[in-house]
């Protein structure tokens, strides 16, 4: 047991009981279909609007050249130009190739004593994978969710629904990207439970949003495979919230609010956490800024104009007490013929 | 994060991926601007009138019609069963083209116009005739 992912669990059970209550016994459909979703959706965007401008405003001074590959050098050696661009276009290919790849987790690596002693350096690409199922699972929900929310649905929605549920497992058919979403959150939540190295270094923070993403893909694997809600009434709710003439259809089930309130709390939650590297992997600056470190002079954007007083400034200031105390100056004072020593000092110093 | 600079860096840049950003978050508000899509009303035949009841309580038919059939289908292929007794005693059987679409022998105005709405597409009609007095 650890308090941390105690208290995660434990807050999204709350959460749940909450809108569950409040929807099934209350009766406060309204609050939760329709104002804490259209609460949420603005403080979505507005504090994910805002952390992004923060960002935007702290300088980055120089380039931080966090490279796997050969920086641009003499002619003879080959340059690894995405992974150590020194142009815009490579940067470019460097981001859209980090952002559907993942390429830097793919370089995770682990470290262990093997037997005998050795040091062993390996590859570590189960995180890898499952953050990429995960992701890409994510993705696909989210964007099928769009039927709820248009109409006429779109053709290539439609299309996306299809390669879905190619499997046809059953009635309503499987959409494999949900399943694969479930089972990502679950081996993600249990790596960070189960491995005492990432158990040490996790917070409630770092478990919270996936236990409440966990119960987001529950509620709705068991709305559509195990206790049905009434679909055509989910989507005139959702319609209504996008086409401002919020309505509440009767009878919708109570599972639904809860997928929507937890929705809705994620949303929330979403500027102000982890989470955040959905725009933060814009401004990455190891990710998002050419190495041109030794092409180009960067100076440093929050320099102050400092007043300085540099060493020949203090000594065209004190050389004549400097030469009177013996102390070697870099310049001389000007030649006087009755000192004759000054050349001495100069022979010392070479 | 030094606040008090209001200065920002790659104005450009960021401002234009944010503008990316809102546009995307609202794509459901602005893709549906001024459209009005009421929910479907399913158009029921004088037959299914006359019966005025469906297999099951029009609350389970609404969620869970396709879970109904997934159990008939399943029935009469692997088990042979062809009858079906609901839970008030009646019996049915339990068949796609010669029940459901013997009471809803409208498809486009029944099924389909829901369907649309909800954006399903059963395959079921590939090989299960939609319209068996047609071909009976
Ligand atoms: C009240 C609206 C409504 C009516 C009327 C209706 N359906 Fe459906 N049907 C739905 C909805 C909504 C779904 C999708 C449920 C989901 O996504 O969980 C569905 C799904 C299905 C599916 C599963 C499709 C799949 O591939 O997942 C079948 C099969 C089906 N309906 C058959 C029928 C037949 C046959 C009729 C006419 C006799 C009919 N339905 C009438 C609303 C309706
Ligand atoms: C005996 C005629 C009859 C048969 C057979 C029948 N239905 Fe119905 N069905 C009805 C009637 C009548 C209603 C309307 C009930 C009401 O309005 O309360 C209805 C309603 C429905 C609804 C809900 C529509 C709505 O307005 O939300 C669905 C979905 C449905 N039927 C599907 C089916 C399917 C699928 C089958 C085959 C398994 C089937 N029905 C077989 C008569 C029938
Ligand atoms: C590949 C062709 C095919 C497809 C697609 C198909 N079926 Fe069938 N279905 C059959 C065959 C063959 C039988 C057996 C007919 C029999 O024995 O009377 C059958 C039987 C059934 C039966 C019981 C018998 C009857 O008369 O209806 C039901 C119910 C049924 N299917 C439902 C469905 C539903 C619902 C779908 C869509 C989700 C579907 N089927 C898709 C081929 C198909
Ligand atoms: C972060 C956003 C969301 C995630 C990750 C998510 C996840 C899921 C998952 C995994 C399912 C199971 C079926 C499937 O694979 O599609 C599902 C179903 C469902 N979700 Fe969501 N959901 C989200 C947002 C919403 C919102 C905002 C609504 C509000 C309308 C909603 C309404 C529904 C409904 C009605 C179903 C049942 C679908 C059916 O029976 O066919 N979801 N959701």
């Amino acid at each position: 047991m650890n308090r941390h992912y105690m208290f995660s669990l434990i807050a999204v059970l709350l959460l749940f009981l909450i809108a569950y209550v409040g929807v099934a016994a209350v009766g406060l459909e309204v609050l939760f279909g329709i104002i804490i979703p259209y609460a949420a959706i603005v403080v979505f965007t507005v504090g994910f609007i805002y952390r992004i401008v923060g960002w935007a405003r702290s300088p980055v001074p120089f380039r931080i050249p966090t490279t796997c590959g050969q920086q641009k050098s003499l002619p003879i050696f080959k340059q690894a130009k995405i992974d150590n661009p020194s142009t815009k276009g490579n940067v470019v290919i460097r981001m859209i190739l980090e952002i559907v790849l993942f390429r830097s987790l793919f370089r995770n690596t682990k470290v262990k004593v093997k037997e005998g002693g050795k040091l062993f350096y390996g590859y570590e690409l189960w995180l890898w994978l499952f953050a990429l199922a995960f992701h890409y699972a994510f993705a696909t929900v989210l964007v099928r969710h769009l039927r709820f929310f248009t109409e006429p649905v779109p053709q290539w929605l439609q299309l996306l629904e299809n390669v879905d549920s190619f499997m046809q497992i059953g009635l309503p058919g499987v959409f494999l990207s949900g399943v694969v979403l479930l089972a990502a959150v679950t081996l993600l939540f249990l790596r960070r439970v189960l491995l005492p190295q990432i158990r040490y270094i996790s917070l409630a923070n770092d478990y919270f949003p996936l236990v409440l993403i966990f119960g987001i893909a529950f509620t709705g694997i068991l709305m559509r495979y195990f206790i049905k809600v009434d679909v055509v009434g989910a989507k005139e709710l959702a319609y209504g919230l996008v086409s401002f003439h919020p309505t509440i259809p009767e009878g919708i089930g109570a599972v639904f609010y809860v997928h929507v309130f937890f929705v809705s709390v994620l949303l929330a939650y979403f500027p102000f956490s982890k989470l955040m590297h959905l725009g933060g992997i814009f401004m990455s600056p190891t990710r998002n800024l050419p190495t041109n470190t030794r092409e180009v002079r960067h100076v440093n954007p929050w320099s102050y104009p400092v007043k300085v007083h540099t060493y020949e400034e203090y000594e065209d200031e004190f050389r004549e007490k400097m030469v009177e105390a013996e102390l070697p100056v870099d310049k001389e004072l000007p030649p006087e013929p009755e000192e004759p020593e000054a050349d001495e000092t100069s022979e010392e110093k070479e | 994060m030094p606040t008090n600079n209001k200065r920002m860096y790659d104005k450009g840049m960021v401002l234009a991926g944010l503008v990316i950003f809102v546009v995307v978050v609202t794509f459901p508000f602005w893709y549906n601007l001024g459209k009005a899509a009421p929910p479907p009303e399913p158009v029921l035949t004088e037959k299914a009138k006359a019966a005025e009841k469906c297999v099951e309580s029009t609350e389970f038919m609404k969620a869970e019609h396709m879970q109904l059939l997934d159990v008939w289908r399943d029935t009469v292929v692997r088990d042979a069963k062809r009858a079906y007794i609901n839970p008030e005693g009646k019996t049915y059987m339990m068949s796609l083209s010669n029940t459901c679409l013997d009471c809803h022998d409208n498809k486009a105005d029944f099924c389909d116009k829901c369907h649309n709405y909800a954006s399903v597409r059963p395959y079921c009609w590939d090989c299960h005739i939609d319209n068996p007095k047609e071909t009976e």
